[in-house]
């Protein structure tokens, strides 16, 4: 579809624009300003240049050893989300139902978790995971593991992930059955009649009808597991120790708990070019399957 | 939960290979998919099979050993909520801010998603980037500046700071659900309109909005979605007056210990708006997470 040049229509995108200016624009400011100085109380603030993003960038000094360690804890985070969710919410979506009553169960059941605020998320698997009260917890004592998630880091880390698993998976493969839904019977008339194995119908004609979509899920659980605060910080507090503080909890801790603006603010700002770097990846990357996509149907 | 998982894949995987053997796609599958399936749905009830369950129990019967259904089921954890002023007061509060946020969000999103879909203008592809950037942006990021921007100027401690303060994430994702549904709508019934004398608004509301009302309600779905679920910034932006359910509940930790009940029957309540939306838009679902773009 060709779209007409009109500058015109910025009389439409202008609101969006003044609201979303207001509320991320005007904030952010605040935070560079924040960010290049100093204060010692009272509302004294004084010029600092750049000193802050020197010592945040220096892993040498403590604020950038404890600033690497938790990008580095959330960059994994992430990486083992994406592994584990894709695969499987590809999994889930193929094993959906196709017809039925089933169906509309299916799907009401998956969404559930996805409507759940994140910190009942948090208190769901807090209450779960306990070896006292928790389902999972006292089971997995029971079979003669030793498990307790809020002293034992990597059972943290197994904890947090089977929650994330729990609580998004459901939107990857929903993602992924829409994409699915969208494919004509024809294409599977026409791999049957060809002899295709049920690998090649899925990788010939369900892998690329689903590229659009799983690109849209892999942006979304990749932003927002890179962001991630309230699941973890009710589950463990970023504890034991330091083990499962990722950045936004040390972000919190930095303005919040320790009103440390200066670090935080340049900690912030730092995050936020980290996230527009790797969004705008993915936005080059989708704009392109786009154009290709068009060009193909015409 | 996690063997569970593993179990079912490799289920999958032998039910599959007689599939592929016999070229037969649909008949042998089935009960691989079922089994998966089956295992998932169990992996995503267990937990809230275990809070419904221990909202059902007196804190005796939860701290006394562990019992996988209430031996004497207690409704007093929830009379406790809807008696109570200061803890029903929570959910009114979230649902005022997530109904203004909502509301809020398509009104601003309708006509931009429109100049999106149809025209091309100076730093659009710019500017819906920058948009979308603001989807990505840590909450976190913005807590302390939000507090200090909605204190100065007299909102903190009401729906309308929260309400605001969500539609940072909530207008960008909604711009990009309309602007994929918009794009569906061919730009023929546009000119055709204009020729047969609509003028601009009319035709967007007479002839636009009912195609597009699919999209609209996905949009409105994602965004209750987003604001019901958020916590940080709604948490952070008050304090008695609008304070939401989420945040009332870490009530339930006192001198006196973890009141375990409360706490439960609190979250299941918190379930309860979310999964009655789900209901309504269940044959909307599939269409609407792929955000229009199919």
């Amino acid at each position: 579809m060709t779209k007409t040049v009109n500058n015109r229509a910025w009389l439409f995108v202008l609101p969006v624009f003044a609201i979303v200016a207001f509320s991320a624009f005007l904030p952010l400011m605040t935070v560079v300003n924040y960010s290049v100085q100093d204060t010692f109380g009272n509302n004294q603030f004084f010029w600092n240049g750049i000193a802050w993003f020197q010592e945040l960038l220096d892993p040498s000094s403590q604020l950038g050893e404890r600033f690497f360690d938790s990008l580095w804890r959330t960059l994994l985070f992430s990486a083992i989300i994406l592994l584990i969710e894709v695969p499987l919410g590809i999994a889930v979506a193929l094993a959906m139902p196709r017809e039925g009553w089933s169906v509309a169960l299916c799907l009401v059941l998956m969404a559930l978790p996805l409507l759940i605020p994140w910190n009942v998320v948090g208190t769901i698997w807090q209450v779960f995971a306990r070896g006292d009260i928790g389902l999972l917890g006292w089971t997995v004592n029971r079979l003669g593991i030793d498990y307790n998630y809020t002293g034992d880091p990597l059972d943290a880390w197994v904890t947090i992930i089977i929650m994330d698993v729990w609580h998004w998976t459901s939107l990857v493969a929903l993602l992924c059955y829409a994409g699915l839904k969208s494919i004509p019977d024809a294409y599977y008339q026409a791999a049957r009649i060809d002899g295709a194995s049920r690998w090649a119908v899925f990788r010939t004609i369900q892998l690329p009808k689903m590229r659009r979509v799983l690109l849209i899920a892999v942006l979304l659980r990749f932003m927002d597991s890179f962001m991630i605060y309230t699941e973890p910080f009710v589950l463990t507090g970023g504890g034991p120790g330091n083990a499962t503080t990722f950045l936004s909890i040390d972000l919190v801790k930095l303005a919040l708990g320790q009103f440390d603006l200066g670090k935080a603010a340049a900690m912030s700002l730092v995050y936020n070019l980290i996230i527009l770097a790797i969004c705008w990846v993915f936005y080059t990357v989708m704009t392109n399957v786009d154009a290709e996509r068009e060009r193909v149907e015409a | 939960m996690s063997g569970s998982i593993a179990v079912g894949s490799s289920e999958m995987k032998t039910a599959a290979a007689p599939a592929a053997a016999n070229r037969v796609l649909s008949e042998p599958r089935v009960r691989g998919s079922t089994v998966v399936m089956t295992l998932y749905l169990v992996f995503l009830m267990l937990p809230i099979y275990w809070l419904v369950n221990m909202s059902l129990k007196t804190n005796m019967e939860i701290t006394s050993g562990l019992t996988l259904w209430p031996r004497e089921i207690t409704f007093d954890n929830y009379v406790k909520i809807f008696t109570d002023q200061s803890w029903y007061s929570g959910y009114i509060n979230s649902l005022t801010y997530v109904l203004i946020n909502t509301v809020l969000s398509i009104a601003f999103a309708l006509p931009a998603a429109y100049a999106f879909s149809r025209y091309r203008f100076l730093g659009d592809k710019h500017l819906f980037f920058w948009l979308l950037t603001n989807r990505m942006a840590p909450p976190a990021v913005f807590a302390l500046p939000f507090f200090n921007l909605y204190s100065a100027i007299g909102l903190f401690d009401t729906p309308w700071a929260v309400a605001l303060a969500h539609c940072l994430f909530n207008v960008p994702l909604a711009v990009w659900i309309l602007e994929g549904f918009m794009s569906g709508v061919p730009r023929e019934i546009d000119e055709t309109a204009a020729i047969d004398g609509y003028s601009f608004p009319r035709f967007f509301i007479k002839i636009f909005m009912p195609l597009i009302a699919s999209g609209v309600g996905v949009a409105a779905f994602f965004c209750f979605m987003f604001s019901w679920v958020e916590l940080l910034l709604a948490r952070t932006l008050t304090s008695v007056n609008a304070k939401p359910i989420a945040a009332t509940m870490t009530r339930t930790v006192s001198a006196a210990g973890m009141d375990w009940g409360l706490l439960a029957a609190a979250g299941v309540l918190t379930i309860l708006p979310g999964a009655l939306v789900i209901w309504f838009v269940r044959n909307y679902i599939a269409k609407g997470f792929a955000l229009g773009r199919v």
